[in-house]
């Protein structure tokens, strides 16, 4: 039986070419800091985000990295004041969040290292609430009276 | 139960009334982080202290000024995280936009004090005739600038200065300075100021201080020139990314040589980036496209101090900034005789330079066009 191990990770059509583009000292330092932040997600779980709007790059620099780091197999989109497009790197555990507003302009854009980015996963008063919405619903088409817990 | 006025109710509520959910008041969060140079580690903090947030009244007054401040913070294309911010404090007086005129205006404005006397911000953009100048160099609604102003920072939490002519004095403030004009920090002695220089200020800038009193009820670590840190800690110089040019002695020598092309450091075009401090090589224009030297021209250095008086916008940092100086620094060096020789070839080369220039009339400028 084959392991996980053994299946290749194939990142987005272009990524392999993108990763010679010669790198200036502005995207090393950022790259040298996701490495170490995902050294931490692995060794401790800590998350870090860095947000990129912030780094005082030339032009260009930012699709050079976006290049760089190239597309691994997970998109999302969350529509939620506009959309916000969720893309996870061809390094796994590197995910690209782009934040828009309804205008499609960028209000921020951050490399999030992490297992799932903050931003997908449900807030915990959301999840407070589910209960109690989805035991409304059920009431109101006459189902059985949820159990208590 | 009364309904609660909208100063009353928290930010998050306010929000979840406009029909923005958790994860957008987490979206908003990240934006409001990236908006005030916070790590965006520190999102879910901002979105607890948002989240408790009460709109503060914010009175805006305007000065001896050209509205490019206001231009700044509300000329965007769409709505913005700066839109929000705005939609979520009480905007009780700003003359230009607001659509009350006349005695209604000023009524509102006197409302706004004393409904939330010791709370309110006040947000000045502008310069003013100083209190021993003549107050007829500018006036609203028959009052002076000066009487206007210490009125309504009497009961205020604190004064933001947005704008080099509010903060510095700027334009009016240039030499000879007719008006007599002086900055908010130079009459404001009683309350907090925070100055928000530029000339425009960077609208994410203003908005940012707005939103650091709203999340931590106080307002931000300042510089010695009153202005927040967290925007004007560094200089343009030291976050440009045209400075490994400038370490390797790599500069443009004129707007169309090949330096100029290949995207080398301005220094020598007369950039002021080493001298001044503000975001702009960060956080960039028009929705973060681009910013002055990215579009190739030299920093002005419209954030610092009398930078209208501060010698030529083209002329190096090294070189002195008048011809007077030159010969001062000419005479302490070969004795009075040659320091008067050299102020006499200036002259003499200023005078030749006037007889050879040649004035161009508006009329001539029309046939041109």
């Amino acid at each position: 039986m084959s392991s996980l191990d053994e299946i290749p990770v194939v990142s987005g059509a272009g990524a392999p070419a993108s990763r010679e583009l010669p790198l200036n000292g502005a995207l090393e330092s950022v790259l040298h800091e996701v490495r170490h932040a995902l050294a931490r997600l692995v060794g401790t779980g800590e998350t870090t985000k860095i947000d990129l709007k912030s780094m005082p790059f030339g032009p260009g620099d930012l699709d050079r990295l976006i290049a760089f780091l190239g597309k691994g197999e997970v998109q999302a989109s969350i529509e939620a004041l506009g959309p916000t497009r969720v893309q996870e790197t061809a390094t796994a555990g590197v995910w690209l969040v782009d934040y828009l507003n309804s205008e499609a302009q960028r209000l921020a854009l951050h490399l999030e290292i992490a297992h799932v980015p903050e931003i997908l996963r449900p807030q915990p008063q959301d999840l407070d609430d589910a209960i109690a919405v989805l035991d409304a619903r059920l009431n109101r088409v006459g189902g059985d009276p949820p159990p208590t817990s | 139960m009364a309904a609660r006025n909208a100063t009353e109710k928290t930010l998050g509520e306010s929000l979840r009334e406009r029909g923005v959910s958790r994860r957008g008041f987490l979206k908003f969060c990240a934006a409001t982080a990236s908006m005030m140079a916070l790590p965006p580690s520190m999102t879910s903090t901002i979105a607890a202290a948002l989240e408790q947030a009460r709109r503060p009244s914010v009175i805006w007054l305007s000065f001896q000024e050209c509205t490019g401040c206001t231009e700044s913070l509300t000329r965007s294309h769409a709505p913005t995280v700066e839109d929000l911010i705005l939609d979520v404090i009480s905007l009780d007086y700003h003359h230009t936009l607001q659509a009350a005129a006349g005695e209604a205006a000023e009524l509102a404005r006197v409302q706004a004090m004393k409904a939330h006397a010791g709370d309110y911000l006040v947000v000045v953009d502008g310069s003013l005739p100083g209190p021993d100048s003549n107050p007829g160099y500018s006036t609203v609604a028959g009052h002076s600038n000066y009487d206007m102003l210490m009125e309504t920072v009497e009961h205020a939490a604190a004064v933001v200065a947005v704008g080099s002519c509010a903060a510095f004095g700027g334009l009016p403030h240039a030499s000879p300075n007719p008006t007599g004009a002086v900055s908010v920090l130079d009459v404001v002695k009683h309350k907090p100021v925070v100055n928000v220089s530029g000339c425009p200020p960077i609208p994410m800038v203003i908005t940012g201080v707005l939103a650091h009193y709203l999340i931590f009820g106080r307002l931000p670590e300042l510089d010695a020139y009153h202005r927040p840190l967290a925007f004007f800690g560094q200089s343009i110089h030291d976050r440009c990314y045209r400075r490994p040019f400038y370490d390797k002695g790599l500069f443009a020598k004129s707007f169309d040589d090949e330096g100029a092309r290949l995207g080398w450091c301005l220094y020598q075009l007369g950039c002021k980036g080493p001298s001044t401090y503000n975001a702009c090589a960060t956080m960039r224009w028009n929705d973060g496209t681009s910013w002055p030297v990215e579009a190739g021209h030299p920093c002005l250095g419209c954030a610092e101090p009398s930078f209208w008086d501060a010698g030529g916008f083209y002329q190096a940092l090294s070189v002195p900034t008048s011809a007077s100086g030159m010969t001062v620094l000419g005479a302490g060096a070969a004795g009075a005789l040659v320091g008067g020789a050299v102020a006499a070839l200036a002259k003499r080369r200023t005078k030749a330079e006037e007889a050879r220039r040649q004035p161009v009339t508006v009329d001539e400028l029309e046939q041109k066009l």
